[in-house]
């Protein structure tokens, strides 16, 4: 995850100071920091940060019938522990058809977002047309507006259009709002790529299409990566867009764990089972491509 | 964190990568090639026609129906909005986002500058910083699912009122007798959560003080079975206290029967006038002698209320007192990464000379991180703070996830309100409309701080 650290534990230690020095508070607070202090500080803080999700995974691997006990119990008992919320889990049509719906959309709005948002990044960094500099300060500035705002107009036109409750009503959505940040991601990274490449290639006779496809697809990769990865999140994760428009029909996994909380308590076999079902892909593609998530995290730190 | 973010510094690297080059004037080849909007707009129109139909037209679309009644059919000009500064739901939303905005930028953005600080003094930060910022990749619906089992109110569900307990219990040893009851009919009765002995005792007597009610796990180990009292000395009252419960039934009430035990440790208070002169614990037979009274006095014995207080239950987090600061703490959970992550990135961008200039001279590094790091890296923290107030602003996941049906009212933000007056059964279109809209509002200074640095980092 780290090559940053590297530099900086190398550093020479502080020079020693004379004893008499008079001791400012935050003198003290650091000298009391920079033994063995942080390590003990920060393996707490890890263990805040792990415990919650770690008790969320032992409870959806406990019989139902365990559960008016703490999950931290079962570790006592470990013949308790059972995959039989999964096996139930896969017979459960609601949530299968619901990650199904999950796995469309979110796809489908990765691939969108990244083919759409690339071609107009392209056009914004390397072609010129009269307002080019003012439609992208317009998109730079959509980056920031609630998606909130169009929840209600949205619905009353899918309702015109007969898309209200459907696949594509949630997909097309999702896309409006994931492109301000893709185009302005993409047309900045687009950018930076040497102008000599381009221009090479108009020499050479390439047409603007066969540029795009044959020189700034390819160099541009890590941060089409990166946003892919980014959007494949936040689809994946969202739950207004999917409850908003997508209906029972096309109801995303997060929307049905949710629907589940109306009866919270005699269901957090379900619930505790599905909720680490929807964790599992975002997690695996954390940790696959986490190099491509943490740089889109850098670059989109506005949105 | 990855080679990108080691040479440039945090937030906008990509953006800076190759912002000035784009705006430089076009070249001569490029003038010849490239004109109007011809081929453009084949790869602009996709993106465009999206942001219109979905983000630009919606938006006006919103602020129109806003100035309008909630059926559509009258113009009201601003009055959803003043409805809006009325209503008190819409009220404690936004008392609710004020302490949103407030509370978790700051506390997320401090975390993450400690965070980031102290990982560069342990050997295994990559893991560290791989376990704080998993939760971004998470989301909200599975972060809120997480905390809502933290939270369960009871200390056998919960973790947070089980670690709450534990540490309680572990500094104030819990009741022994909670929820043992006075024998009825037996002359003793419960006032202000003491038993006490209906009638008068003198020195020099002997008082009985049957208790049930209680489960035979709660009996203590060292329980024996209970004895009568022996006789006291005429200055003192002796006792037994015991559970008046013979297992298997047979025993008569209000008698210290074979089979039953006494209650060790239980607190005996001996009281005059109101005050208590005199105390005394059960021995494992249950008896007890109060000593030091006045021979011939009479007294009221009870059994102290703190035998029989109520365990410690923890803390209600997701009642609608602390609700909203319980959920800000989850969000501390998705979000710490993030900023960590990002000032991380400016850390490591801060050039070490500047850190070694200041140590020379004589700095403490208390000196060099509050007056050197800090200033260095202010530009990165308002990033962080401005990109998480934009977000804590639309914040609705969390609250919608982890507060119960029952608390939603206390919870509520603004990003709630609007799902719940705009998409309830009986929908209020304008005034949903006018929430929208101030959400807008809301973010427009945000929007205005990205549009500057976009234009400064172009230049």
């Amino acid at each position: 995850m780290s090559t940053t650290n590297e530099t900086t534990t190398e550093r020479p230690a502080p020079p020693a100071e004379p004893e008499f020095q008079r001791e400012g508070v935050g003198r003290r607070i650091v000298g009391f920091f920079s033994g063995g202090i942080p390590q003990i500080v920060l393996l707490l803080v890890a263990l805040f940060w792990l415990i919650p999700g770690v008790g969320l995974l032992v409870a959806s691997l406990r019989p139902e019938s365990a559960n008016n006990t703490g999950w931290w119990t079962a570790f006592a008992h470990p013949d308790q522990f059972t995959t039989h919320n999964y096996t139930q889990l896969l017979k459960n049509n609601t949530m299968i058809s619901a990650f199904t719906n999950t796995v469309i959309i979110t796809v489908s709005t990765t691939i969108l977002v990244v083919v759409i948002g690339s071609m107009a990044g392209y056009a914004f960094a390397w072609m010129e047309f009269p307002g080019r500099d003012w439609i992208f300060l317009i998109v730079v500035g959509l980056l920031a507006v609630p998606l909130q705002v169009a929840l209600i107009p949205i619905a009353k036109f899918y309702n015109l259009v007969g898309l209200f409750h459907t696949l594509p009503a949630v997909i097309l959505f999702h896309l409006g709002f994931g492109l301000p940040f893709a185009v302005f991601l993409l047309r900045n990274f687009f950018a930076g790529i040497p102008r000599d490449l381009l221009e090479a290639a108009r020499m050479d006779g390439a047409t603007e299409v066969r540029i795009f496809i044959r020189v700034i697809l390819p160099l541009g990769l890590p941060a089409i990566a990166s946003l892919g990865i980014f959007q494949f999140l936040w689809t994946w994760n969202d739950l207004l867009v999917g409850l908003t428009f997508g209906g029972s029909s096309a109801r995303p996994l997060t929307v049905a764990i949710k629907e589940q909380f109306a009866a919270f308590g005699n269901n957090i076999d379900v619930i505790s089972s599905a909720s680490f079902l929807s964790m599992i892909v975002p997690l695996v593609v954390f940790f696959s491509f986490q190099r491509y998530f943490v740089q889109g995290v850098l670059a989109g730190s506005v949105k | 964190m990855t080679e990108g973010s080691t040479t440039e510094p945090g937030a906008g690297s990509v953006a800076t990568a190759g912002g000035a080059a784009s705006l430089e004037p076009p070249s001569e080849v490029q003038d010849k090639r490239l004109g109007g909007w011809g081929l453009a707009s084949l790869f602009l129109l996709p993106a465009l026609l999206a942001l219109v139909l979905f983000v630009v037209y919606p938006t006006i679309y919103t602020l129109v129906r806003s100035l309008f009644s909630d059926d559509g059919k009258s113009f009201v000009g601003i009055g959803n909005y003043t409805t809006m500064f009325s209503r008190d739901a819409t009220l404690t939303a936004i008392k609710n986002n004020v302490i949103w905005v407030v509370a978790a930028p700051t506390l997320v953005t401090a975390l993450g500058l400690i965070f980031a600080v102290l990982t560069e003094r342990i050997r295994w930060a990559t893991a560290f910083k791989f376990v704080v910022f998993m939760p971004m990749a998470i989301g909200f619906l599975a972060s809120g699912v997480i905390f809502r089992f933290v939270y369960q109110i009871d200390p056998h569900q919960g973790v947070a009122n089980a670690v709450l307990v534990g540490i309680h219990d572990t500094f104030i040893s819990p009741s022994e007798y909670s929820g043992a009851l006075p024998r009825p009919n037996a002359g003793v009765v419960t006032q202000g959560g003491a038993f006490v002995l209906s009638r008068p005792v003198s020195a020099g007597q002997q008082a009985s003080l049957p208790v049930v009610g209680l489960p035979p796990t709660k009996i203590p180990k060292a329980a024996k079975p209970a004895q009568a009292p022996v006789s006291a000395r005429a200055d003192a009252i002796s006792g037994v206290v015991w559970l008046d419960f013979t297992p298997g039934g047979g025993g008569k009430p209000g008698v210290v029967d074979p089979q039953e035990k006494g209650l060790p440790n239980m607190r005996v208070e001996a009281v005059s006038g109101g005050k208590v002169v005199a105390k005394a614990k059960a021995d494992d037979q249950g008896r007890f002698t109060l000593t030091g009274l006045k021979s011939g006095g009479t007294y009221q014995v009870r059994l102290a209320a703190s035998n029989f207080k109520a365990p410690y239950g923890g803390v209600d987090w997701l009642g609608p007192k602390i609700v909203t600061p319980s959920i800000i703490v989850a969000f501390l959970w998705m979000w710490a990464g993030f900023a960590m992550v990002l000032i991380g990135a400016g850390l490591a961008a801060i050039p070490r000379d500047a850190l070694e200039a200041a140590r020379v001279d004589g700095a403490t590094e208390w000196q060099v991180f509050r007056r050197v790091t800090v200033p260095l890296l202010s530009p990165i923290l308002v990033v962080v703070l401005v990109t998480l107030v934009i977000n804590v602003l639309k914040i609705f996941d969390l609250v919608y996830v982890i507060a119960p049906g029952d608390v939603q009212d206390d919870a509520n933000v603004l990003a709630t309100e609007l799902q719940r007056t705009a998409f309830a059964a009986e929908p209020q279109l304008g005034l949903g409309s006018a929430l929208a809209m101030f959400l807008l509002i809301l973010v427009v200074p945000a929007m205005v701080f990205n549009l500057r640095r976009f234009r400064r980092e172009q230049r």
